[in-house]
């Protein structure tokens, strides 16, 4: 297998992890919405309340910087980074 | 504004920038002090901002295509993600989301979770590859990778249809605002609305937008967050509102069960003025069933990884590094806002209905309600009405009907904010919906110039030409959104929603696969788009005209639909005809690696 090959089949299971974390906090917990809401969760709102107002906005913020940085490590690995002056 | 020193002294640019606009803000609360009346204050707040971005337009003016059409791609991550945070929140996440989260509240919340889960979609499917391949617009890159000028068009229709039904929202918002503040009648504030964002747009085009967008951007947050936190101060809620308010929002739930829901009769319902809505739903309960919830936000999301406008904030940055972190950069801008909205519906619903606050109307007498100035003077802009329909002269929580508006428009004023807060607002909904204006009708002007008139009309055209055909077609199509706009056809968001639906269902899926499928070829991507796009707009108008619609999908959610064919149809159409040639697959290789030369290199 080249270096392209396995570039791309690292960058292909970071973005499986990525889709799957962002699966979980845009549709996963939703399907639990009415059963969460009854308990008590950060700050005190209700859990299914406060990961729509704050908390799975919040996780995609950092799942973001997250995957930006895991892909340049990757991206370093096998050489394909920018060069700064590029 | 040529020099790379322009853009190493961004930070100092816009921290003056900021200050003096805060400067702005207190000269104002002291001329109302002094005297000055509501409504100079309203338009000096409205007429100084504008004035502010024509000027930035004037100054980014240029001759040059790569400026022109991708801002010279130098612009820096940070600033980037505040222009691109700009672009994206419209009019109506401005003016109407919290009014959406007062009177819906979970159902509508999915919107919240849509339009920021997207952006983890545009991260890490498209941002950085299509920033790899150096377009100027996001049909260029379709028209390169599957070839063909059909493919190219199809991908000029989709975004059209989709930006269009978009802008003409964005336009109307302009006008909404204008006319308010300036206090003219709206068919013709329409039109300053229009030339307002046109003075931003058309000298510079994508630098001139990239560089109001940025100021139009510090306006807005300064304008949502100020009266969040300062009414939630006042009412003694909590100095920092979105981690103290959970006491509020158990309140709103008891209160809610104390008046309970009563359902009006028709006959009742049709004395309230259109447009206005009392509160019939649970504040923070879950109100809409996990389907109805799910299929919303995942719509968004979608929509929100195929919105052109989107797209091609990303094509200005200074590498595909940055355009990752750029994304996470819009989305964290964005968050500001967004999770400060849910925070202000709290705060407007519970000073309203609170019979023990001072501000509370649910449980006085009628004419005592009446007789506050407040609610006159939005009683007569025809965004709150009360009417006593058991007749026992005490106001119910059934009696009581708001616009969506009001919610961001009037809180200040029932909290005893300052008129210098409501001017500021003012600012703030005509910054929001400026931006978006801007970068929608850049999206289909620059489309329609590169992609049908430069790629497919007259390859030879000189770049002098190229930017006249992109500057005339910016004007027509101000003009034709404004004209549409003038005739209040949609309400704001109904016709923004329908953008994203538009959106996924014709580009959704090419534009994944264009990067993530070798296989996918030319047939597949054009029977993708428009298949996509066609049954997209036959579900929409099935159900509009009383079709019964299937598995929950309804008007608002048709791009669910949408997707699902185009996706059908392009894995199939593409797997029945020929694979795409050597050069094409070896161009999807280089897409995928961040080093190396752009694939269109300079156009």
């Amino acid at each position: 297998m080249s270096n392209q090959e396995k570039h791309w089949e690292k960058s292909r299971g970071l973005l499986m992890i990525t889709l799957a974390i962002w699966f979980i906090f845009s549709i996963g917990i939703f399907l639990f919405g009415a059963e969460m809401n009854e308990v008590t969760g950060p700050f005190g709102y209700p859990w299914t309340y406060w990961f729509t107002c704050q908390g799975s906005l919040g996780a995609f913020v950092i799942l973001i910087f997250w995957f930006a940085n895991r892909q340049e490590k990757i991206d370093e690995e096998f050489g394909f980074s920018e060069r700064e002056d590029e | 504004m040529k020099s790379t020193n322009f853009i190493d002294n961004l930070p100092r640019v816009y921290g003056i920038y900021t200050g003096g606009f805060i400067g702005f803000i207190i000269i104002m609360a002291i001329a109302e002090q002094m005297g000055m009346t509501a409504k100079a204050i309203g338009i000096a707040f409205v007429a100084f901002t504008v004035f502010i971005y024509a000027l930035i337009g004037w100054l980014s003016r240029t001759a040059q295509a790569d400026a022109y059409y991708v801002a010279g791609r130098q612009v820096p991550t940070v600033f980037n993600g505040m222009a691109t945070a700009a672009d994206w929140m419209s009019g109506a996440s401005f003016v109407a989301m919290a009014g959406g989260i007062y009177f819906k509240g979970y159902g509508y919340m999915a919107l919240l979770v849509g339009w920021t889960g997207g952006y983890v979609l545009v991260a890490s499917l498209l941002a950085p590859y299509l920033r790899k391949f150096g377009c100027y617009t996001v049909p260029d890159f379709i028209g390169t990778r599957y070839g063909g000028n059909l493919a190219r068009f199809s991908a000029v229709v989709v975004l059209t249809v989709a930006s269009f039904t978009y802008v003409t929202a964005q336009i109307n918002a302009t006008g909404t605002i204008a006319s308010v503040a300036l206090d003219i009648p709206f068919q013709y504030a329409v039109y300053i609305g229009l030339i307002s964002i046109l003075l931003c747009s058309m000298l510079g085009g994508m630098r001139g937008v990239t560089w109001t967008q940025v100021a139009q951007y510090i306006v807005l947050i300064i304008a949502y967050l100020l009266p969040v936190f300062w009414i939630s101060n006042k009412m003694g809620a909590g100095f920092f509102p979105h981690f103290m308010l959970a006491d509020e929002v158990a309140r709103i739930g008891e209160l809610e069960s104390q008046f309970g829901f009563v359902k009006n009769s028709a006959a009742d319902l049709a004395t309230v003025p259109k447009g206005l809505a009392g509160i019939t739903k649970a504040h923070s309960a879950v109100n809409a069933t996990p389907w109805a919830f799910i299929s919303l936000a995942l719509a968004m999301m979608m929509g929100t990884a195929s919105l052109p406008h989107v797209m091609m904030r990303y094509f200005t940055t200074p590498s595909v590094k940055a355009a990752r972190k750029s994304v996470g950069w819009s989305l964290f801008f964005i968050f500001l806002l967004y999770s400060s909205a849910p925070m202000l519906a709290t705060l407007s619903k519970l000073s309203l209905i609170d019979p023990t606050l001072s501000t509370g109307i649910i449980g006085k007498s009628i004419a005592e309600v009446q007789a506050i100035d407040w609610y006159q003077n939005w009683n007569a802009a025809n965004l709150m009405f009360v009417s006593d329909f058991n007749g026992n002269g005490t106001l119910e929580l059934n009696e009581f009907f708001m616009g969506g508006k009001a919610v961001v428009l009037a809180t200040p004023e029932i909290a005893g904010l300052p008129y210098v807060i409501s001017g500021l607002v003012a600012a703030g909904g005509m910054a929001a919906a400026m931006s978006t204006a801007d970068g929608l009708i850049l999206a289909i002007a620059n489309a329609i110039s590169h992609d049908v008139y430069y790629k497919i009309i007259d390859p030879k055209a000189e770049t002098a030409k190229r930017l006249v055909v992109a500057r005339v077609l910016l004007v027509v199509i101000g003009f034709a959104g404004a004209t549409i706009a003038a005739m209040e056809i949609q309400g704001i968001l109904g016709s923004v929603i329908w953008a994203f639906d538009f959106a996924m269902s014709g580009l959704f899926f090419p534009l994944v696969l264009g990067v993530w499928w070798k296989r996918a070829n030319r047939q597949g991507a054009i029977a993708g788009m428009l298949g996509g796009l066609a049954a997209g707009t036959w579900y929409l108008v099935w159900v509009r005209t009383g079709g019964s619609g299937f598995l929950g999908i309804t008007q608002l959610t048709f791009g669910i639909f949408g997707s699902a064919v185009s996706l059908v149809a392009m894995v199939v159409v593409s797997l029945m005809t020929q694979e795409p040639d050597k050069a094409t697959q070896k161009m999807v290789d280089e897409v995928r690696v961040p080093s190396g030369k752009t694939i269109l290199g300079k156009q």
